[in-house]
């Protein structure tokens, strides 16, 4: 088996390596299942029956899929221009933190608060990688500390809900007081889908894929991942660039996380609490996309199934709920082994 | 070209017989005959894509061909990978070197050494030292084995590429494009060497654009256009006409390309005391100073890293330096954009990595000067039917070879990826043109489009300060030439009282006034 370069692969060869990929990824974690003890098939069957199956099970994958949209839209923007954030869940705490601060101690008259909410959360998250945009300016890699300001963003929330900020009304619990009830979202009735926070984020992923196809910054923007010397040599400042950038993407997933607390839990609570990983999940909305936020309108409703699924085998299977981590893993991985693939023409058998 | 060899006599060392290769859409190889014999340097001459590295990429094992054989030494071989390549005594020396510039010498020589590695136990390095120092006293291939590869020149990490081929055992050696890295001391040191090897029987495949080297290092001399073998003569009695009207197909003139040089007209750049710090923080331009007038070629000769690289640099905005420059009468200040935007066009010393974005289209590339104004924006959003328009204009006009203008530049040759820049740079009417290295690896056809589109310019009033390790072009096309050493500028002089023998010997660092001819009608 050799691999042969290919010019320039077509956008049908990269949908179909990036769907094989998933297939390939979900055979072996059906491998997996096997030495755990359950049937594939009773996974898999129980996870769509319980996402797709159902109206309550379609209101769950809703849900996940908000802020995975949001984020992930964001951090398709991230990638292609090279600035690799691994800290969305950072971003979407600080969102939360923002928001719940609005929320809680600004008085605003109602039909104002909300929009504050959003604006701040954005505000939030935007700031928070804003500070990795800066210290990347120092040579401080970016995919590091991003990671480390997710750490430093969960001991943030839990200072505040345990210090300051906590509720007055909660005994030994730590979380704040609950929302004024004009900072909480509409949700669709009987459900959890908070659908505001839902147009917003179809809303970003559109505007990013303009801003990235259609705008100058944008054009600046992939000068500046494609090829730094070019944006050099052409006086596009790559910093700026970066700058922008990262408010971009902290700024979706703070949008993600006020989604969060205003329409879903109303205070701002333990970290864990707030989000399901939903920072790292969007990594594999993103990759999915291939950097395109438009199509994260697929990927991450995809990847709400999965977190919505892997709730069921909790419950239903008894399995462990990290099993979601299993999955994002092995999607990852086939994912980035799939690229040699997609650059790549394969040539079976034995050489010349 | 190649006739079958006497029955009596011995078989070539190297024999290609009727080797094709075919990728889609295009022949690279065309039933390609070619015999090396011990103890013979073939030159290998051919434009950009003529097939040469398409040949070589079959020698060492990268592709296979799709018809014909390779024998070595009368025996057909099947050469299915570098290693096996390595194996059967092919060395490939390329054109620029894979080493592990953090490692030393010798570290770099042990890694996948093989055989030469052996003795050092654990410590591979230490047994190849002595191997190292046994070949560079035999072939004057002087290097320090212990010395790290990235405190080497250009010249000597090529002689540690050379010396890895023959601790590999390297009977046929292969010598990509050697000398477009080096300096012209460099490359006769490199000639030496090669001259030696050819004494100790190897054979040895050189690949070169540069017609007078192979007059003089090659035996022979097998030419390539579009695949297929057009030639082969050996190199006594043929001229440097001869060998590019069999490359080209037609007859090149190597006279001067610009007419008598010009009077010294009004001043276009006025550059006074250039003081600036290379990436390391020493000085790389020491007080530099010099004009330009409108319609001039200043010629900027120089070895690699005497200051050119920043000079341009600066002028072009992408460097901070002390000094003033004026053009046109106006301080020349600001940005890369700002400059542009004032008529100073930029032709980079590297068109892949600076001077386009190899993954986007033609015509995102050839936006990439004008992408944020009108025409080509209309506020935030770009205007992508005029974007479009311009790019055909530029293609057309500028005749870029190239499948359509949504084709990832990535895919043109350096000709055509150097014309598309042109087009770019040229755009509206740049009042000073900074070329650096402009046919650098074009064949004669692109080369000869890119000096006749500069000396157009001129003729509408615009300077050009031309860079160029190439003297021959330099001589052809300038005015005046000045000579970059240790940051200094050393002239411009009057192209007429210079020559490649005391341009060489000021890029060496001979003072002026040491060289006849060149002391007079000196200017800075």
């Amino acid at each position: 088996m050799r691999f042969i370069p290919l010019a320039s692969p077509s956008a049908a060869r990269v949908g179909l390596i990036t769907l094989a990929s998933v297939a390939v990824a979900l055979a072996l974690c059906a491998l997996i299942f096997v030495f755990y003890g359950v049937s594939p098939a009773e996974v898999y069957s129980t996870m769509l029956r319980g996402t797709l199956g159902d109206s309550i099970g379609l209101a769950e994958v809703g849900r996940r899929t908000i802020p995975l949209l949001l984020i992930g839209a964001g951090l398709a923007i991230a990638f292609r221009a090279q600035f690799f954030n691994i800290g969305g869940e950072g971003q979407l705490l600080l969102g939360a933190v923002f928001a719940a601060g609005t929320a809680l101690f600004i008085p605003l008259p109602g039909p104002l608060l909300l929009p504050t909410v959003f604006i701040m959360g954005a505000l939030g998250g935007g700031l928070w990688a804003l500070i990795a945009a800066l210290l990347r300016r120092l040579n401080v890699n970016e995919i590091l500390s991003t990671l480390m300001l997710n750490y430093i963003a969960v001991a943030l929330v839990t200072y505040l809900i345990a210090g300051p900020w906590k509720g007055k009304d909660v005994r030994g619990y730590i979380y704040t007081d609950s929302f004024p009830d004009a900072a909480n979202l509409p949700v669709i009735a009987g459900t959890q889908v908070h659908w505001p926070t839902l147009v917003l984020g179809v809303a970003v992923a559109l505007g990013l894929q303009w801003l990235l196809g259609r705008s100058t910054f944008g054009y600046a923007l992939r000068v500046v991942g494609e090829n730094p010397g070019a944006a050099r040599y052409a006086g596009i400042s790559s910093a700026r660039v970066m700058t922008v950038v990262a408010l971009i993407t902290g700024g979706a997933a703070g949008l993600a996380g006020a989604g969060e607390v205003a329409g879903i839990h109303h205070r701002l609570l333990e970290a864990g609490q707030i989000s399901l990983g939903y920072g790292f999940t969007a990594v594999i909305v993103a990759w999915l996309a291939r950097g395109n936020p438009a199509l994260c309108l697929i990927t991450a409703p995809v990847m709400g199934i999965i977190l919505a699924g892997g709730d069921l085998l909790k419950i239903d299977l008894n399995m462990p709920f990290r099993v979601v981590d299993v999955f994002s893993g092995v999607i990852l991985l086939c994912l980035i082994a799939s690229e040699v693939f997609v650059r790549n023409r394969v040539v079976w058998g034995a050489r010349a | 070209m190649t006739q079958p060899q006497p029955a009596s006599s011995r078989p070539p060392a190297l024999e290609l017989r009727g080797i094709t290769k075919r990728f889609p859409g295009v022949v690279a190889n065309d039933s390609v005959d070619l015999t090396v014999d011990g103890g013979e340097v073939l030159a290998l001459l051919g434009e950009n894509g003529a097939g040469k590295s398409t040949l070589i990429s079959i020698l060492y094992g990268l592709y296979q061909p799709d018809e014909g054989t390779v024998s070595l030494g009368g025996q057909p071989v099947r050469i299915g990978s570098p290693a096996e390549a390595r194996k059967l005594g092919i060395g490939l020396v390329p054109q620029h070197p894979l080493l592990v510039s953090r490692h030393s010498v010798a570290e770099n020589l042990a890694l996948g050494g093989g055989q030469a590695s052996r003795g050092g136990g654990l410590f591979p390095a230490r047994g190849v030292a002595g191997r190292v120092r046994e070949l560079s006293e035999k072939y004057g291939l002087e290097v320090d084995p212990t010395a790290r590869v990235s405190d080497l020149s250009p010249g000597e990490k090529q002689r540690v590429e050379i010396i890895r081929a023959l601790l590999g055992g390297a009977r046929v050696l292969i010598l990509d494009e050697p000398t477009s890295v080096l300096t012209p001391q460099e490359a006769s040191g490199l000639f030496r060497v090669m001259r030696e090897l050819r004494a100790d029987g190897r054979s040895l495949i050189f690949i070169s654009h540069k017609l007078d080297e192979v007059l003089d290092v090659a035996d022979r001399v097998t030419v390539l256009r579009r695949g297929r073998v057009v030639g082969g003569v050996p190199t006594a009695g043929a001229t440097r006409e001869s060998l590019a009207e069999l490359m080209v197909g037609r007859g090149v003139d190597f006279t001067r390309k610009r007419g008598a040089a010009l009077a010294r007209g009004e001043v276009l750049l006025d550059v006074q005391n250039l003081t600036a710090s290379g990436s390391r923080g020493l000085p790389a331009l020491r007080g530099v100073g010099f004009t330009l007038g409108r319609g001039e070629v200043l010629g900027v000769a120089g070895i690699a890293g005497n200051g050119q690289s920043e000079l341009v640099e600066v002028l072009a905005g992408l460097h901070p330096a002390r000094g003033t420059i004026t053009l046109d009468g106006q301080p020349l200040t600001g940005g890369a954009e700002a400059r542009f935007q004032g008529g100073v066009a930029h032709i980079p010393e590297d068109r892949i990595h600076s001077g386009t974005v190899p993954s986007m289209t033609v015509a995102d590339n050839l936006a990439l000067r004008g992408y944020g104004r009108s025409p080509l924006a209309r506020g935030l959003a770009r205007d992508l039917k005029a974007t479009d328009e311009r790019a055909r204009q530029d293609v057309e006009h500028y005749s870029v070879a190239t499948p359509g203008i949504h084709t990832p530049s990535r895919l043109l040759s350096g000709g055509n990826i150097q014309k598309l820049i042109l087009a770019r740079e040229l755009h509206g009417q740049p009042k000073l043109i900074l070329a650096v290295h402009p046919t650098y690896g074009l064949d004669i056809g692109a080369t000869d489009q890119v000096h006749r589109v500069l000396l157009e310019r001129t003729n509408e009033g615009a300077g050009v300060l031309l860079v160029s390790e190439d003297l021959d072009e330099l001589l052809s096309l300038s005015d005046r030439i000045g000579v970059m050493v240790g940051g200094e500028l050393r002239g411009p002089f009057p192209v007429s009282e210079v020559t490649r023998e005391s341009l060489g010997l000021l890029m060496g660092g001979a003072h002026p006034h040491s060289i006849p001819g060149a002391g007079q009608g000196v200017v800075a």
